[in-house]
């Protein structure tokens, strides 16, 4: 045993050694999410570090809530355990105000800053300092089979009310043959559920907060959303929805289950995608719908890539970003592995490319993105900036929190008005311990 | 096996253990045989069981995107590092508690084992910021100490019910025969105790690999074991059971594995110390 | 028995595990219980004034934090029942003659080596997910609604998930007693008319009591702070119907970065988890003596 050990560890320092010896100059790491794009990027690393022999990449991919708790707890504490994170527009804002990142303000003339979509950089500037540059952005959009649109005799019109979808939802419903009129987010979390639920809460004129940080969800907007939800889903939608996540929705829409699925633009190119969808030449595109306040149901949302302040290698940091969301990434891309797959809602120069023009959900992600205003997010004026989201470094464990109430809702162990009020007093509960309710 | 044994109930017997047996170990033979499926095959209905296509892309993919060698070295290097430090520690504390217990002992034994109790995320921030400081953080080093210290109390307690059965009057006499304390250990103590100490080990490795709340917070590109790697492949956007399935089978194989060919020893040490 | 020389001896032997249990205990302890009084959340960061017991007030009076309670000790005895009892059953079943028996063995301790976090996603991806898992799949060939597991009993699921971890444990220490008890005896106690029954409460339970203690005191341990698998399966929910302690204050201390909240709710737990060891010790501390 005490041989074998020893071998082990030799061999292990020889690795080390070996390690150290063919190591360039500065090794940077980057924190990411482990989604396709970013999958893709990793796999492509090798275009960079061709053109940077002096920079050597290492990646840490983690699952999208360990990564947060990684990143949040290293950045907040100094811990220096990342050169490049991947971060969402949430935290962006908050850590930027922090002072947490560095600014990308100085990124070269050739990177052509002012290519990247307005909505978007909005949501990475404070005080005019970009702190993160934007890897994919995604808004929400209704995704739909088209033959069982047809089926059911309807036609789905660009741009939907919340009546037509329970109408379409009822009519496509087979629960025989396991098709659900409508998928949507069920599962508890404020990037989950509530992500959805604030959405469409805004084109209901609902708010989080009136303009003194009062909760409202006492408010009829509140009750006439969560009443529409619990209706569609209950009715139409999968057994289980209560602990249906992005990802569950996805494999119950490509294996032909759903009829109707309402979230992030992104999926669009998993469903269209013939290896793994099994419905890729059935599906059509919507916006999400309205309730006719002049709001509509969709959100916004940017992965991006900032650097921590105090890291040491801010310069090739630097230049690992200015790789990953430039123009020529998206061309690199599109070369390897098609089109479709090339990380969408970024640069407008994507949507002016006319091969681009041609992928089926190409425009409809440009509409969503543009309809999307972080800073008016809803009907009423409202405190904060974020449209599925509340911008403050509280939402986090609140939104949690709330979604849970949601959940509960939805899985039949609470009634819609007990979660509300549940929802209601936790929410003022803890914005009073922080300050914002006097 | 003192009496005779009717055929028919040996066949019985043989037939419920075989199938209880394989109910509990159904849920990791489903996982091996899903890693070896398509996405789509992954997700069929109705499922197929041993009728698929048998593919080995799912393992391609897993070790292209990851450095599997790394985090499996790791895994070892913090495991049984981890494991041997301790007994180091532990072996001649238990030894002490065991043959020269004092009035205490039993109260020291106990808040030993509290200590396991600590609920390791109310204090990941402290430690995190200690690590920070003295420069630990997402190093092997800092793995070892982190598990050497909340496997310590169990270490001890389970060399404490070993050593507790071992006769007393062997140890008079080797002293009356004028050995020494360090004979005593080296040449009685040890050899009884072997069997109890290589279970405690084997339990402990055991443990240490499966640890995922500090292995995973307090690392990130260098110390990361495998509960890093399989989370990089829980819950990802699209559809993803295949490639759970491959990167679970290559987390746990070597453990299994380890465990399967070890389970004799694990069951002799259980035998001779904690229970009998 | 001991002279004054093996005394100090055992002393200096003993000392190593004794300070560095109190400085893993004592250091991160007491760091915990100075953020606990103050008013610290890692995203806000300045002035991390002292607010006294504010944050313990607002952990002990959260609307979650019964339920927690309630769930912390369902889900331990949950396991420990399911586990002792399924324990003996394997136990008695695998003690007797058999063709393969160490294979059997084998299939039985498998779990046990198992990450919790990959049996979580494996049970809840691949088993009980309601559309895609074998469970529902089974449920819709013999015509049944499919049952939704962690949605309509959550707690109850993880409940299964973790007893399946922990039962090869169990039935290992459990097994390794019961080929240690005479079977002459037994034997006998059956040429004098005992039953089965009889044989198995008066004879084999009364020799495992001490096997039943050793699994009740590291299931314990371990149970108390079970988090990776509620975290993969449930998240806490719906609701707050599977939120344990463990994981509360997980939620306060790294999903808002409150670490003042976190660190008193740290604290309530260990002053919790105390509460119990010291129970458990005074039940069964006896048992230990042997």
């Amino acid at each position: 045993m005490t041989i074998r050990l020893s071998t082990l560890l030799g061999a292990t320092a020889l690795c080390a050694v070996a390690g150290y010896a063919s190591a360039q100059d500065t090794t940077i790491t980057i924190a990411t999410v482990n989604n396709g794009d970013m999958i893709r990027m990793q796999g492509l690393t090798d275009d960079f570090t061709a053109k940077n022999p002096d920079i050597a990449v290492e990646w840490v991919t983690l699952e999208e809530n360990v990564l947060r708790q990684r990143v949040t707890t290293d950045v907040a504490t100094k811990g220096g355990q990342y050169d490049v994170m991947t971060i969402g527009t949430y935290e962006v804002p908050i850590w930027g105000k922090q002072g947490w990142l560095v600014s990308l303000n100085d990124l070269p003339e050739s990177y052509d800053a002012d290519d990247i979509l307005p909505a978007i950089r909005g949501g990475l500037t404070v005080d005019g300092e970009m702190y993160a540059a934007p890897f994919y952005g995604e808004s929400s959009m209704v995704m739909y089979r088209t033959d069982l649109m047809e089926k059911a005799g309807l036609e789905m019109p660009e741009a939907p009310t919340w009546d037509f979808i329970k109408e379409a939802a009822a009519a496509m419903t087979d629960k025989d043959n396991e098709i659900y009129g409508i998928c949507l987010r069920g599962k508890a979390g404020w990037g989950e559920n509530m992500a959805f639920l604030t959405a469409m809460s805004n084109s209901y004129g609902a708010r989080w907060f009136d303009e003194n940080w009062q909760p409202q969800f006492d408010s009829d907007a509140w009750k006439a959303t969560l009443t529409d939800y619990l209706e569609l889903m209950n009715n139409y939608g999968p057994p289980g929805s209560s602990s249906n996540g992005f990802n569950e929705n996805l494999s119950l829409f490509q294996t032909g289950k759903c009829g109707m699925w309402i979230d992030a633009t992104v999926a669009a190119s998993f469903v269209t995608n013939p290896t793994d969808s099994t419905v890729a030449d059935k599906v059509g595109f919507a916006l999400a719908p309205d309730k006719g306040l002049g709001k509509r149901g969709n959100w916004l949302w940017a992965w991006s890539l900032g650097i921590p302040a105090g890291t040491q290698k801010e310069e090739a940091a630097k230049k690992f970003i200015e790789w990953a969301t430039s123009k020529e990434y998206l061309a690199l891309v599109a070369e390897k592995e098609g089109w479709p797959n090339v990380p969408p809602g970024t640069r407008q120069s994507l949507y002016d490319n006319p091969e681009y023009q041609k992928v089926p959900f190409a425009a409809m992600t440009l509409q969503s993105i543009n309809a999307a205003d972080p800073t008016n997010p809803t009907v009423d004026p409202v405190p904060y900036t974020g449209v599925q989201f509340v911008a403050i470094p509280e939402f986090q464990g609140i939104g949690t929190a709330v979604g849970q109430q949601f959940s509960a809702a939805l899985a039949g162990q609470m009634s819609a008005e007990d979660a509300l009020a549940a929802a209601q007093t936790l929410t003022k509960r803890e914005m009073t311990r922080a300050g914002y309710i006097k | 096996m003192a009496r005779a044994v009717s055929t028919n109930r040996k066949i019985t017997v043989t037939v419920i253990a075989w199938s209880i047996g394989f109910l509990i170990f159904f849920p990791i033979l489903w996982t091996i045989l899903t890693s070896f499926k398509t996405e789509a095959e992954a997700i069929a209905s109705p499922p197929s069981f041993l009728f698929f296509e048998w593919t080995t892309e799912n393992y391609g993919i897993v070790m292209e995107r990851s450095n599997y060698f790394l985090h499996f070295m790791n895994s070892v290097v913090i495991s049984v590092g981890s494991t041997l430090i301790g007994l180091l520690i532990a072996v001649p504390a238990a030894w002490s508690m065991a043959f020269v217990p004092g009035k205490n002992t039993k109260n020291v034994l106990m808040w030993m084992l509290s200590t396991k109790m600590l609920p390791p995320v109310g204090v990941l921030i402290p430690i995190y910021l200690i690590f920070k400081n003295v420069g630990l953080l997402d190093t092997r080093t800092g793995l070892v100490i982190v598990l050497t210290l909340i496997n310590l109390p169990i270490i001890i307690w389970m060399l404490y019910t070993y050593f507790k059965e071992i006769p007393v009057d062997i140890l008079e006499a080797a002293r009356m025969d004028g050995a020494n304390l360090r004979n005593e250990i080296i040449y009685i103590l040890t050899p009884m105790a072997v069997p109890g100490i290589a279970s405690t080990m084997l339990l402990n490795i055991i443990l240490a690999w499966n640890e995922a709340f500090w292995t995973l917070n307090l690392t990130a590109a260098n110390a990361a074991p495998l509960t890093a790697f399989i989370a990089s492949y829980s819950s990802p956007e699209g559809l993803f059971y295949a490639k759970l399935s491959a990167a679970s089978t290559m987390a746990i194989a070597p453990i299994l594995i380890m465990g399967w060919f070890s389970q004799k020893q694990l069951v002799r040490g259980l035998t001779f110390g904690a229970v009998k | 028995m001991s002279t004054q020389h093996s005394r100090s001896a055992a002393r200096l032997m003993i000392s190593p595990s004794v300070i560095l249990l109190l400085a893993w205990m004592i250091i991160p302890l007491s760091l915990t219980l100075y953020f606990s009084f103050l008013r610290y959340n890692l995203l806000m960061p300045g002035a991390n004034p002292f607010v006294g017991f504010e944050n313990y007030t607002y952990f002990l009076t959260d609307p979650a934090f019964f339920t927690a309670l309630t769930n912390t000790l369902l889900l331990v005895g949950g396991v420990l029942v399911i586990t002792i009892i399924g324990g003996v059953l394997l136990a008695l079943l695998l003690d007797q003659p058999m063709w393969g028996q160490g294979i059997v063995r084998i299939l039985v301790i498998a779990p046990f080596f198992v990450m919790p976090t990959v049996s979580a996603l494996v049970w809840k991806n691949m088993f009980m997910n309601p559309v895609n898992g074998l469970f529902a799949y089974m449920a819709k060939a013999v015509g049944l609604q499919p049952f939704d597991f962690l949605a309509v009993a959550p707690l109850a699921s993880i409940i299964v998930i973790v007893s399946w971890q922990w039962l090869p444990f169990a039935t290992l220490i459990l097994l390794t007693a019961m080929q240690s008890l005479d079977s002459e005896r037994l034997e006998a106690a059956e040429m004098d008319g005992a039953g089965p029954f009889a044989r198995f409460f008066y004879m084999v339970v009364p020799h495992l009591s001490r096997a039943i203690t050793v699994v009740i005191l590291i299931q314990t341990i371990f149970l108390l702070s079970i988090f990776a698998e509620i975290l993969v399966t449930t998240n806490g929910g719906p609701g707050n119907a599977s939120t344990n302690l463990t994981y509360l204050v997980y939620a306060q201390s790294l999903l808002q970065f409150d670490v003042g909240g976190g660190s008193a709710g740290g604290v309530v737990a260990i002053i919790l988890a105390n509460i119990v060891a010291i129970f458990l010790m005074r039940m069964i501390g006896k048992n230990l003596d042997a």
